[in-house]
């Protein structure tokens, strides 16, 4: 039986694990290496390290600790944030992580997923957008830790990221993000619907009924923030992870 | 020593962690005399077929390779792609395979779009396995293993002795192969937790 992924998406800002809420308020959680750990000993299905200072700050992936966690780690590991170049990719799969996340990279340099899925292959690269719903309940696609407006409809990019080379989309819904309130069923459909690669489903997920139910999206993975670093809505962190 | 072949191709990191964490001593090379001495061979991979031919003959280890498995029964480990490589060809190239395991390496897709198939490509999931024959790398593993999977080829084997493990999606295919000390899994036994932690220990034990 193939089993469809949770795979707990984590935050670092310098050292740092943080939980956010729309992509702002950053609220500490704790040491990476720690939680990590945590999370290999609770058997995750996969894990994602978002870097969200390191494309908005102009610096590198954080190659030292990328190595520690990869250390520790006994699954699946995916790492987006502040990946420009092949170069930068090929040494994080090196160091022991599965997959590498391009976001904002992909809208400047355009053939950079070409370029990792052409030597590595395509299921190393992750074609990640994040997508804000405007009030009139239109889709726009952010950069830049969702600072940047980009110009490129959220539908289109995602068959243009599968087109390019990537061998695994994951969504982001900005307007869900750290909210607890679900994920958002109506983007991830449509793009689901558009795309022939592995989906992975992000933003909002507040419990096992909302993971259930973008389950049967068809997505192959939901990513889980708040839900598996708090111990519930408003209160304090607790590492958990229940299936 | 487990020597692990480099062919410059995946995260050989991985592999290292998870040999040194079950008490074994390896070393990452693609000289071929540390390859001739090597005691057990692990081939992993990702990436294309041809490439990593290619990679294999350029630098003479092609030859090698089968010298140690065939004729001095070197125990040796294909992980993924470099399971792949053991067989005789693959649908996703043009080059020879090593050969050293009666079988072939097929595409998901094609099989497919022939039967009508709906499922994404790659298989990118943790999947179950069934045991087919008992032996030292399966021995003990847990009834309710389960292995994490990423690949868009299949293998076929040509004799159902070959087949060690079974999983299935779309269809049955091989997850494991054997041939006397020749072994080769499908899935990644380096980022399976504790199932992979066993399977690669028993390798580690031979």
């Amino acid at each position: 039986m193939v089993r469809k992924r949770i795979i707990p998406c984590l935050l670092l800002q310098n050292e740092s694990l943080v939980k956010t809420t729309r992509f702002k308020k950053p609220s500490y959680i704790g040491d990476a290496i720690n939680t990590v750990r945590i999370f290999n000993e609770f058997e995750v299905d996969e894990l994602i390290l978002l870097d969200i200072k390191a494309t908005t700050s102009k610096t590198e992936p954080n190659f030292e600790l990328l190595k520690d966690i990869a250390s520790e780690c006994f699954m699946p590991l995916a790492y987006g944030g502040g990946i420009k170049n092949l170069a930068q990719a090929k040494k994080i799969i090196e160091i022991g992580f599965e997959k590498v996340i391009i976001n904002s990279g992909a809208y400047s340099c355009n053939d950079l997923i070409t370029q990792i899925a052409n030597e590595l292959g395509n299921q190393c690269v992750i074609g990640s957008l994040d997508v804000k719903k405007s009030f009139l309940g239109n889709y726009f696609v952010y950069s830049n830790s969702g600072n940047q407006k980009e110009k490129i409809n959220p539908f289109q990019w995602a068959k243009e990221l599968e087109s390019l080379g990537a061998g695994e989309i994951m969504i982001t819904s900005i307007t869900q993000e750290g909210t607890w309130n679900g994920f958002d069923m109506g983007l991830i459909e449509k793009i689901t619907k558009q795309v022939n690669v592995p989906v992975i489903a992000h933003g909002g997920a507040g419990s096992n009924k909302d993971i259930e139910e973008v389950f049967n999206l068809n997505v192959n993975a939901a990513a889980v923030g708040s839900m598996v670093v708090y111990q519930n809505k408003g209160m304090g962190v607790l590492i958990n992870f229940k299936k | 020593m487990i020597t692990i072949i480099d062919l410059n191709i995946g995260n050989i990191g991985s592999v290292v962690n998870m040999i040194k964490h079950v008490g074994g001593i390896c070393k990452v090379s693609s000289d071929p005399s540390e390859i001739k001495k090597a005691s057990k061979l692990i081939l992993p991979g990702v990436g294309s077929f041809d490439r990593a031919m290619k990679q294999l003959r350029e630098k003479q280890l092609e030859d090698i390779i089968v010298e140690k498995a065939k004729i001095q029964k070197t125990p040796l480990l294909g992980i993924c792609l470099g399971m792949q490589l053991l067989t005789n060809s693959s649908e996703e190239g043009e080059e020879k395979g090593l050969g050293l395991i009666n079988a072939e390496t097929l595409s998901f897709k094609k099989a497919f779009d022939e039967k009508e198939i709906m499922e994404r490509i790659p298989h990118m999931a943790w999947n179950d396995i069934r045991v087919e024959q008992e032996n030292d790398l399966t021995k003990n593993l847990m009834e309710s293993s389960r292995f994490y999977f990423v690949h868009s080829y299949y293998v076929k084997c040509s004799i159902k002795k070959n087949c060690l493990m079974t999983s299935n999606y779309g269809f049955d295919f091989a997850s494991a192969i054997v041939k006397n000390n020749i072994y080769g899994v499908q899935f990644h036994p380096e980022k399976s937790h504790k199932y992979g932690k066993k399977l690669i220990s028993n390798f580690v034990k031979l």
